[in-house]
């Protein structure tokens, strides 16, 4: 017998109750709960580094590059999870050439390419072009001309022309602002317009999406700072640690009221599919909603950040405590996709009974290729801050 | 004089021009307008019956007459090429016992290909059906909606068919079918439904699963022609759809629907 038969007998045993014949199998797998989750790490770490610019929170300087290029690094990853979940990854292309105008997952290709070509990419090359133009000049053999490509022959760093840069790339992320909005507000919308699904049709889907984005990706950019700080033997400056946290703290609270709220209105309508969804998040969802994702990533990191909101002295003990609520909070909003993901597929349809869920080691959709998806940014982050160093950057006066 | 005429010709000209800037900007208000309204209508999903003279396919599933006898959902793996593992069905079959303390028990081994034992002692039973399941054919096919390429469309008939060359195996359609009559294709690594037997269909022949049903608990007809036996059917009983709230335009209609079954 095929593996792949096996496997699927071995959960056909341990169904639970009555689910649909074709419904043994679950289709969205680990790879589905890595691409909401690195896509709102994305809008995420984006919206940081806008509050900095547009509404001139000067103390976040430090943060901005690494929060642009940390956005960058994972963008660049987000399709490749999507792409090796399809069983036809061949004819991916598709969906940009033939996007069939009323389903929301159509809409993906331009959203995404907007948001890198347009948003992304011409924001970091307003903010480097006099950088590298500079860097160009100094640098000697292969790296001269790699930056000189990089300012696509754009050489003039004249004082007008450096201030049209920097008037343009303002422009941009007003208009980046929105984008990162209906980037990953989108992403929920994929799910929530899915009516046949009571776990994830929910209006609230994309705002509680885009709120989790914001608290994952200031958290990322949190850490990001320390680590990169720590390896440049630089002081790890509270202050901005402060500011950060202050911001996760806030989202923070607005995101766990909105699922709250979610959860309410579930348990007080209690629709039809009420019984299978309370069975589901007090059986198999136990862990990861309540531990993982109510516990250890929301209750502890919230009373933390409030603590910190008040206590300001042990700068060693505060920067620690930053450092741990960050992680929380990461771990917090990737159970949160997998409750989304995995959860709303362990149920039947029929509501009558439900299937069960095995992450396999190997294999395209397995949690070596998950994870190797999660580190691959990392790695482009870390080559990205060796090319455009943020520390290394020409300083302009305002 | 000459004045005059010119006075005159500039005239014309100026209202000709306000006329055609009148007429552009309607012009150009309706097609914006019209634009509008088109891509509202991408939020609005429907499939309508455009060719008269093709039938409109609708379904009539009988409950009081199924048997649980399996041959339905047999005849259309052999006939449709489904793979023999129990994890893919175009069509099965599932029996509902409700017992006397009113608890309801959901079976559908091997999708009833295999018959039927009752495992529940018969003094506990308050009543016990079977319901044969299918694509439900819906005229807002949730699954047509999602579909990235249009890789699944709805034929003239209304039959819900999927282009097995250019599915890309998103699976977000067997996501949003409600009824979980959707799988990917083991082999073919694509979407994969049942087809209301639409090669058979263009034969005029009945649907394989129809064929074989020794009860005939299950029918296809024209819904537009009024003289059919599927709309004298659907006239003389009480008909149900499955998840009439999710509002998806089924056409396969139910009688006798239990409100058990989902």
């Amino acid at each position: 017998m095929e593996p792949h038969y096996q496997h699927l007998y071995e959960i056909l045993a341990n169904a639970q109750g009555y689910i649909f014949p074709n419904e043994i199998d679950l289709q969205w797998g680990i790879l589905i709960v890595v691409y909401p989750f690195i896509t709102g790490l994305v809008a995420g770490a984006f919206i940081l580094a806008s509050l900095e610019r547009v509404f001139k929170v000067k103390i976040l300087k430090p943060t901005y590059q690494i929060a642009l290029l940390t956005a960058l690094s994972f963008l660049l990853v987000a399709t490749m999870p999507l792409i090796s979940h399809l069983s036809q990854p061949q004819r991916a292309y598709e969906i940009m050439i033939t996007p069939h105008s009323s389903s929301a997952m159509a809409i993906f290709g331009f959203v995404y390419l907007w948001y890198l070509m347009v948003v992304l990419l011409l924001e970091i090359w307003f903010d480097y072009r006099h950088s590298m133009v500079v860097w160009s000049n100094k640098k000697k053999g292969v790296m001269k001309w790699v930056y000189k490509i990089l300012t696509l022959g754009v050489s003039d760093i004249s004082p007008r022309t450096v201030k049209w840069d920097r008037k343009l790339g303002y422009i941009i992320t007003v208009i980046g602002i929105p984008s990162a909005f209906i980037l990953h507000g989108y992403v929920g919308f994929i799910f929530g317009s899915i009516k046949a699904n009571p776990w994830w049709s929910t209006p609230l889907m994309p705002i509680i999406f885009l709120f989790s984005a914001m608290v994952s990706g200031i958290s990322l950019v949190m850490l990001v700072y320390m680590v990169i700080s720590h390896i440049r033997k630089k002081v790890i400056d509270v202050n901005v640690l402060d500011a950060i946290g202050k911001y996760l703290f806030f989202v923070l609270i607005l995101d766990f009221t909105l699922e709250g709220l979610d959860q309410i209105q579930r348990i007080y309508e209690a629709e039809e599919s009420f019984e299978i969804i309370k069975l589901l998040v007090s059986g198999k969802l136990y862990l990861t909603l309540f531990v993982s994702q109510g516990l250890i990533g929301t209750i502890i990191p919230l009373i933390t950040l409030a603590f910190l909101q008040f206590y300001k002295h042990q700068i060693k003990v505060r920067k620690t405590m930053y450092f741990i609520v960050s992680i929380l909070v990461l771990i917090g909003v990737y159970s949160m996709r997998w409750n989304v993901v995995i959860g709303g597929q362990l149920f039947s349809k029929s509501f009558a009974g439900f299937t069960s869920f095995k992450v396999g080691l190997i294999g395209l959709d397995g949690t070596l290729m998950a994870a190797f998806w999660l580190i691959l940014p990392i790695g482009i982050l870390a080559f990205l801050l060796w090319l455009l160093p943020p520390w290394k950057m020409v300083e302009e006066e305002e | 004089m000459s004045q005059s005429t010119s006075a005159m010709g500039n005239e014309k000209i100026k209202s000709s021009r306000r006329k055609f800037l009148k007429s552009a900007a309607t012009l150009a208000g309706a097609t914006i307008g019209y634009s509008w309204l088109k891509s509202s209508q991408v939020l609005l999903f429907a499939a309508e019956p455009k060719d008269e003279s093709l039938p409109w396919y609708g379904i009539v599933i009988d409950i009081e007459k199924c048997i649980g006898c399996g041959s339905c959902a047999k005849a259309c793996k052999k006939e449709n090429d489904v793979p023999i593992e129990p994890f893919f069905f175009r069509t099965w079959i599932e029996q509902y016992t409700v017992k006397n303390d009113g608890s309801v028990n959901i079976v559908s081994p091997n999708g009833g290909i295999d018959g039927f034992e009752q495992t529940v002692p018969d003094e506990d039973i308050f009543k016990s059906f079977f319901v044969p399941k299918m694509c439900n054919h819906c005229s807002k096919s949730p699954c047509i909606q999602v579909c990235p390429v249009g890789a699944t469309y709805d034929s003239p008939e209304g039959v819900v068919l999927i282009d097995e060359k250019y599915c890309i195996g998103c699976r977000y359609c067997v996501q949003a079918c409600p009824y979980g009559c959707r799988f990917i294709h083991p082999v073919k690594k694509v979407a994969n439904k049942c087809t209301l037997c639409y090669h058979r269909l263009k034969k005029n022949l009945a649907p394989a699963c129809m064929e074989v049903c020794p009860t005939g608990a299950r029918m296809y007809g024209n819904l537009r022609d009024k003289e059919s036996e599927l709309v004298k059917f659907l006239k003389e009983h009480t008909t149900q759809v499955l998840r009439p709230n999710l509002n998806t335009g089924a056409k396969l209609y139910y009688n006798a629907l239990s409100s058990e079954v989902r």
